[in-house]
């Protein structure tokens, strides 16, 4: 079983530096800057008499736009104000001690949860946040006010609290000891039966590999079955697991992978309109939701592998799949009428058309219906023989 | 042996044959008359005494004040009294107006007063006697006469009054008035449908009377004071209307009739039939304008009922009516009902089945909780604590979680049982409250902390029984009753969006008032200001928030 082929094939390493350093300090300086105008702004007008407003893009997927040279969604630029009235009083003002705390941070290089800047809140008496899910909101509000200076949450110094995707594979991460500064290598290859997990910061770690692509994955359950019979090795590839939507830090993570080691990236979901409309498609081109931040957290490189819909027909999956709930139905017709990635690709709009005639989804281990190795042993070398044809 | 015999022929049954006395069939039916219980049977007494002296006070044109007494004298036995300060009772007609059946001056006629068949008070008569073997003691006395002190009985079988002493007093009290004292078996309960409710709400329907109230068990007298000094107008009496009278009241009014020749007959002894009228009856009849109305037939007066009933006739006149007033109602609810928004509406006369009547409406409504919000000229919201407890015993509104309370009137008298029988309150039921502010299950009473009053004033009130406790479902009657409620409920529920309208601004600037300080602290927290300019700030914001707010 262990004895598997592996081919000795002389490879060019390829290495990433950290991206940070330089900008970080640039960035920080922009950061406290903004802060500062913003506040200012507001106390100039109030001191005039008039109502003060806050202005920061809409996010929705309403409001972005999709350019397949670009690559990502880009904020279609319609604007809200917020205007201090009685509805708005209470979000004006945990916006402004939200923006306090994060100059705070920023000044001292210390960071907070978005857990942490929530409960830091329950110290201001009547304008603490009752769920966590206001003060997300409110930190969004703010990253898409300053994201048109460039400026992401990370370097607002809020992160969140989910940890980033796990990796396996020809590939070693540069870190750095956050009190000696010393670096810190993690070879992605020798994590035994575990895993690298991507940090919710991924900008400052650097990199060198001899891989030649990289899968993303949906699911841990594939995860695990590919990277206990070191599938990494035989294809001479880095997996990633997502893990459903990918966070920020993955994406951006896959991103770097992708952008500065020219890596194809490959992506591998569960064949059904969440895998396609929403994993792979905010990995690919961002969601509505952090479009001001898209720009750096996407993949645009990313091809789909599978599961297509014509897989299930190839591979012979049609009595190892579910039929599509009213659910699934209700989130496919709505890619293809409003999401502007689906409508700008005629191929994903066949696909998914034939998914909806066919009427059922099928996961990736679905396979399993052959053989539990049938996905090492046949589909993924049968697939990446021609990843010309990946969907785009 | 002799078999027992089981059968009777028509003589043998012709000997158990014989009339039955209306007093006989009344002390066996005693539910129909409102005597159906113990408790009730006291409410009623009362009830048909202070009616009868409210009458005659102000057929007399005198401000009623009236005294009522209920005295304890053992578990289940009461002793009342009630004492008007009216015109008195001339003495020969005391013993048939308190110890006859069906005796009274205002069954046969068309004015509008609170009793009509001249039953109520004389079967509580009945009533005391066969719980107590006693008799009734009733004082009167005119302006010009004596003051008799009379005690009397009934002769129930005769339906005949028997006196029992009668004596001649020197010396009373009162110049005027009637004084009717009464030994019964009872229970004696407050709550709903109680005595003191009876009270409160006669004082709440008649606010030109004082009602003096001494309760079982109580030291103190209660006094439910006059809040207006005009007697209400007294209503004209009308002759009937053609619609409203029936084919057998119609043979009996031939018969009676002083008039010469039918078209006489109709023209004089209706009311809204002119000479023009009469003809066109007529023609509609075999019979002609000198037929004595006498020799009408049968089927002759038959299809002179018919022929009414074709020909159009106008309504009959309304000033045989004598609504409560809409100031009346006000005061009257104001100052028996603690709550903080009333509103009244009075509908013009309408007429069913020949009897004109006119239907008033008061809503008395008090806001959930114990703050009022006032907003002064300037637009500033205050918060104040409503001022509670002017009045006393039962309060008449609900609690603001239950139905509101019905307060059914007719001629100013309260009807306090059968409320789910009632006319009255099928129309509440069947008008959306949820439009006016109110919440409501469909079909249901509407729930709040509200007493609707609904008053109707008839010459003849149909009532479903002669306990006289619920209104007759007459389709016109339900109608009048809706669109009366349907213009109080318009007032009410503008008051009550007003109010929430103010009380979600108030919401509003508490809201800023709460959150503002905050907007200055994250301010000086980036940007480093002193106390003193946050501050400044703060104020300023506030003033320019509140400027831009209007209620």
């Amino acid at each position: 079983m262990a004895a598997r082929k592996t081919k000795k094939k002389t490879v060019k390493k390829k290495t990433a530096a950290a991206k940070v350093d330089k900008t970080t300090e640039e960035l920080k300086g922009v950061a406290l800057d903004s802060i500062h105008e913003a506040a200012s702004d507001v106390l100039k007008v109030s001191k005039k008499g008039k109502l003060p407003s806050m202005t920061m893009p809409q996010r929705n997927l309403a409001n972005v736009t999709y350019d397949k040279k670009t690559g990502y969604f880009e904020l279609a630029g319609n604007l809200k104000t917020r205007t201090l009235d009685v509805n708005s009083v209470k979000t004006f003002a945990q916006t402004l001690r939200l923006m306090s705390l994060a100059q705070d941070m920023v000044s001292d290089e210390d960071f907070a949860t978005k857990r942490e800047a929530y409960y830091v809140s329950k110290n201001w008496g009547d304008a603490k946040f009752n769920e966590q899910r206001e003060s997300d909101t409110v930190l969004d509000d703010i990253e898409g006010m300053f994201s048109l200076k460039g400026i992401t949450r990370e370097i607002l110094r809020f992160v969140p609290e989910e940890h980033g995707g796990s990796v396996v594979g020809a590939l070693t991460v540069i870190d750095r000891d956050p009190e000696t500064g010393d670096p810190i290598r993690s070879d992605c290859a020798s994590m035994g039966s575990g895993a690298y997990t991507v940090p919710s910061s991924v900008d400052h770690l650097g990199f060198e590999t001899s891989a030649e692509f990289v899968i993303v994955i949906e699911t841990g359950g594939m995860f695990q079955r590919l990277n206990h019979h070191r599938y990494w090795r035989t294809a001479n590839c880095i997996l990633v697991e997502m893990g459903g939507v990918p966070t920020r830090a993955t994406r951006r993570f896959v991103r770097r992978l992708s952008e500065e080691l020219r890596l194809p990236v490959y992506a591998f979901v569960d064949c059904d309109p969440y895998g396609i409309c929403n994993i792979y498609r905010t990995l690919k081109v961002g969601s509505g939701a952090a479009a001001h931040v898209n720009a750096k957290f996407c993949v645009p490189k990313a091809t789909f592998m599978g599961v297509t819909p014509q897989d299930i027909l190839e591979f012979g999956l049609e009595d190892a799949t579910h039929p599509l709930q009213p659910v699934d139905v209700k989130r496919a017709k709505d890619a293809l009428k409003n999401d502007p990635f689906f409508k700008a690709h005629p191929k994903w709009k066949a696909a998914i058309k034939q998914m909806l005639k066919m009427g059922v989804r099928a996961e990736q281990q679905a396979f399993a219906k052959w053989g539990l190795n049938f996905v090492i042993e046949e589909y993924l070398p049968k697939k990446l023989k021609e990843t010309k044809k990946f969907l785009p | 042996m002799a078999t027992r015999k089981k059968h009777s022929t028509a003589e043998e049954m012709a000997l158990a044959q014989k009339e039955i006395s209306v007093s006989e069939f009344f002390a066996k039916n005693r539910h129909l008359l409102g005597f159906d219980n113990k408790q009730k049977a006291l409410l009623t007494t009362i009830k048909e005494a202070v009616d009868n002296s409210l009458d005659a006070c102000e057929e007399a044109g005198i401000l009623p004040e009236i005294s009522i007494e209920i005295h304890q004298l053992e578990e289940d036995r009461f002793k009342i009294m009630v004492e008007d300060n009216g015109p008195g009772i001339v003495k020969a007609q005391i013993q048939n107006i308190f110890g006859k059946l069906l005796y009274g001056s205002k069954f046969h006629s068309r004015r509008q007063s609170r009793g009509q068949q001249g039953i109520g008070i004389s079967a509580a008569l009945l009533y005391g006697q066969m719980t107590t073997g006693k008799g009734a003691v009733i004082t009167s006395k005119t302006k010009r006469g004596k003051a008799h002190h009379i005690k009397l009985q009934m002769d129930s079988r005769k339906n005949k009054p028997v006196i029992t002493s009668d004596d001649e007093l020197k010396e009373w009290h009162l110049k005027q008035g009637t004084r009717f004292e009464l030994e019964l078996e009872a229970t004696y309960k407050r709550g709903l449908r109680s005595v003191d409710d009876y009270i409160k709400q006669t004082a709440v329907a008649n606010p030109h009377c004082t009602i003096n109230y001494l309760a079982p068990g109580s030291e103190e007298i209660r006094v439910y004071e006059r809040a207006v000094k005009k007697i209400p107008d007294r209503p004209d009496e009308i002759k009937p209307h053609p619609y409203g009278v029936e084919l057998g009241e119609l043979i009996r009014m031939l018969r009676e009739t002083n008039s010469r020749w039918l078209i006489g007959f109709l023209q004089e002894d209706f009311c809204r039939v002119g000479k023009k009228k009469a003809q066109e009856i007529i023609k509609a009849t075999k019979l002609n304008e000198r037929t004595y109305p006498s020799r009408v037939a049968r089927e002759e007066a038959d299809a002179l009922y018919r022929a009414i009933q074709k020909t159009k006739i106008s309504a009959p006149p309304t000033n045989c009516l004598s609504p409560i007033g809409e100031n009346r109602i006000t005061e009257g609810l104001m100052k028996e009902c603690d709550a903080d928004f009333y509103a009244v509406s009075t509908r013009p006369p309408s007429v069913y089945r020949g009897n004109p009547f006119q239907i008033e409406v008061g809503i008395a409504w008090s806001k959930p909780g114990d703050d009022l919000l006032e907003v002064s000229n300037k637009g500033k919201i205050t918060k104040k604590r409503k001022k509670r407890g002017t009045t006393d015993t039962e309060d008449l509104l609900g609690n603001a979680d239950e139905p509101v309370r019905i307060l059914r009137f007719a001629n100013r008298v309260p009807l306090l049982s059968q409320q789910a029988g009632c006319g009255f309150t099928k129309s509440v039921m069947q008008t959306a409250w949820k439009n006016y502010g109110l919440t409501q299950s469909k079909g249901a009473l509407p729930v709040g902390s509200a007493a609707i009053l609904i008053h109707m004033a008839s010459v003849w009130v149909p009532f479903t029984s002669e306990a006289k406790e619920a209104i007759a479902s007459y389709p016109e009657i339900l109608k009048e009753v809706k669109l009366a409620l349907q213009e109080a409920g318009r007032k009410l529920g503008v008051h009550i969006r007003k109010g929430k309208k103010v009380a979600s601004e108030f919401q509003k600037r508490t809201y800023i008032e709460q959150y503002l300080p905050h907007v200055g602290i994250g301010l000086q927290e980036i940007l480093g200001i002193s106390n003193e300019e946050r501050e400044n700030l703060v104020e300023k914001l506030r003033t320019s928030m509140e400027s831009t707010r209007k209620i």
